[in-house]
């Protein structure tokens, strides 16, 4: 499987598992990294500057129609959904899904569709129920869902709802994560072969 | 890049002819909108109608106006507040409000202002700042029902609590709630900030500039639009635009990558402020 992008989830406890996890992925990582992390309001460019104080790529606040960048990591940002499509990203004011703005679900989806088996998603640490139906739809389109596994993470009501939604995912702690994602991606330091993961289609 | 199955090679010919049909049978073009958040909302359309398809949902707006309406609400996404982005208040206060004051007569447009809180925000913002007597804001968007309900300055009075304390971050100068009276559930604003409102319809796709003004605001309305339509739309702000005159953007929209860059400079590029100089 050739993937195309890297698209993360994580809510409560996501910081400190994204700043992990972020840390120990191959530089330059050979694809776009997008990542949801929930969070309030108004808030300013905090989280970006934090996340890439801490690990050895690019992190930014994905602004309007920004094109996808290869080993970039793009967050969502505060207050908005954040979406893929044919020309580049795409942000949207529309009202908060499982109460959140930016929610995963809606990232994911988008992904799915746009990108299909070419999608690989992880899911993170939280106390939400936000992303299992966009992992599912990822599994849908061809795509490869990885998730955090339930009892290592910080808060695991996100990765067991996933994991519900696709019972089939491979869940793995923190570290073993990166090296999996590592070993998945062509051109990424670490010499192990895919394994494989590839999911049944309906 | 391509749908990567059948069906969604079907459903993207699903949506085109929906959008062809809009588009003849109401005059309303949504062509140009950005793909993703289209879709999702098409697609939440047809599950919230109970149908299977996009081609069923075509069968029903074209047969019923209602089912147009409440499509429409959904496509553009109407969802906005008072004082949202405090620093661009902030901004707008310190940058622009000193250059204003050097005009005798200052026009405004407010263009996609759904149902009006920006506007009412940016009276309020102006009558503080003594200049408000000197303007008249223009404020349109294409869905005809949201400019009804901007018209009557009534908003609920449960939102009122966050609106204050976006007030006073956006750095007001007097008390929040002297500008409205409490009925019900309702915020009643004061009438003294209506005095100078123009609400009207206006498609940013397809109606003409319509007067030169010295500022233009449009937060939040271009990221439903793709590239090419985005650029059309800059084009027709560039031209409404007095020369001097200024732009504001949404908090994560950009100049950047569109081919009017060079026709502004920044004012403050993290509120996406620019001022038109060529
Ligand atoms: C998310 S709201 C933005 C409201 C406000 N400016 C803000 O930032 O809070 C987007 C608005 O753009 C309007 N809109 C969408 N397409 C439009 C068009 N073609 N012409 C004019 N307004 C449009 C919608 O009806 C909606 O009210």
């Amino acid at each position: 499987m050739v993937f195309e992008v890297l698209v993360m989830g994580a809510s409560s406890g996501g910081h400190q598992a994204l700043s992990i996890l972020l840390a120990a992925l191959p530089a330059p990582f050979p694809l776009p990294m997008v990542l949801v992390q929930h969070r309030l309001g108004e808030d300013s460019d905090a989280l970006a500057t934090s996340l890439a104080s801490r690990s050895p790529h690019p992190v930014l606040d994905v602004e309007d129609k920004y094109p996808i960048t290869p080993g970039q990591v793009h967050l969502a940002p505060a207050g908005y959904h954040l979406l893929l499509g044919p020309d580049g990203f795409q942000l949207s004011t529309a009202p908060p899904v499982h109460y959140s703005r930016p929610s995963i679900d809606v990232l994911f989806e988008s992904a799915a569709h746009i990108h299909g088996p070419g999608v690989l998603a992880v899911i993170l640490t939280g106390s939400s129920a936000d992303g299992a139906e966009g992992a599912a739809a990822i599994v849908r389109n061809g795509g490869t869902l990885l998730v955090q596994y339930p009892a290592s993470a910080e808060s695991s009501i996100m990765p067991a709802a996933a994991l519900a939604a696709v019972p089939t995912a491979l869940a793995l702690s923190l570290p073993d994560l990166a090296v999996h994602i590592a070993s998945l991606c062509p051109d990424s330091s670490s010499a192990a072969r895919p394994s494989p993961l590839q999911k049944e289609l309906p | 890049m391509t749908p990567t199955t059948q069906t969604s090679a079907l459903e993207a010919l699903e949506i085109e002819l929906l959008l062809e049909g809009i588009h003849r049978h109401y005059g309303l073009d949504f062509r140009g909108y950005a793909y993703p958040s289209l879709r999702r909302r098409i697609l939440n359309r047809v599950s919230s109608e109970k149908l299977d398809t996009i081609s069923a949902l075509t069968n029903r707006v074209l047969h019923d106006p209602e089912c147009m309406q409440r499509l429409l609400f959904g496509l553009t996404v109407n969802v906005t507040s008072m004082f949202r982005d405090t620093a661009f208040y902030k901004v707008f206060r310190s940058k622009v409000v000193p250059l204003l004051r050097t005009y005798p007569f200052i026009r405004i447009w407010h263009a996609g202002c759904a149902t009006g809180e920006e506007v009412y925000s940016l009276a309020i913002l102006l009558t503080e700042d003594a200049l408000y007597d000197r303007c008249r804001i223009y404020a349109t968007d294409i869905d005809e029902v949201v400019i009804q309900q901007a018209k009557t300055g009534i908003f609920p009075l449960g939102a009122m609590r966050d609106y204050t304390a976006n007030y006073i971050r956006a750095g007001g100068t007097g008390s929040f709630s002297s500008y409205y009276s409490a009925n019900y559930d309702n915020a009643v604003l004061r009438s003294s900030l209506k005095t100078n409102l123009v609400f009207s319809t206006h498609n940013l796709v397809s109606d003409a500039r319509f007067n030169d003004f010295h500022v233009i605001l449009c937060r939040n309305v271009m990221i439903y639009f793709d590239k090419a339509l985005q650029d059309r739309v800059h084009a027709l702000f560039h031209e409404s635009l007095l020369r001097l005159g200024f732009l504001g953007l949404g908090k994560r929209e950009s100049m950047r990558f569109t081919p009017h860059e060079d026709r502004y400079e920044a004012v403050d590029a993290a509120e996406k402020l620019f001022r038109k100089v060529a």
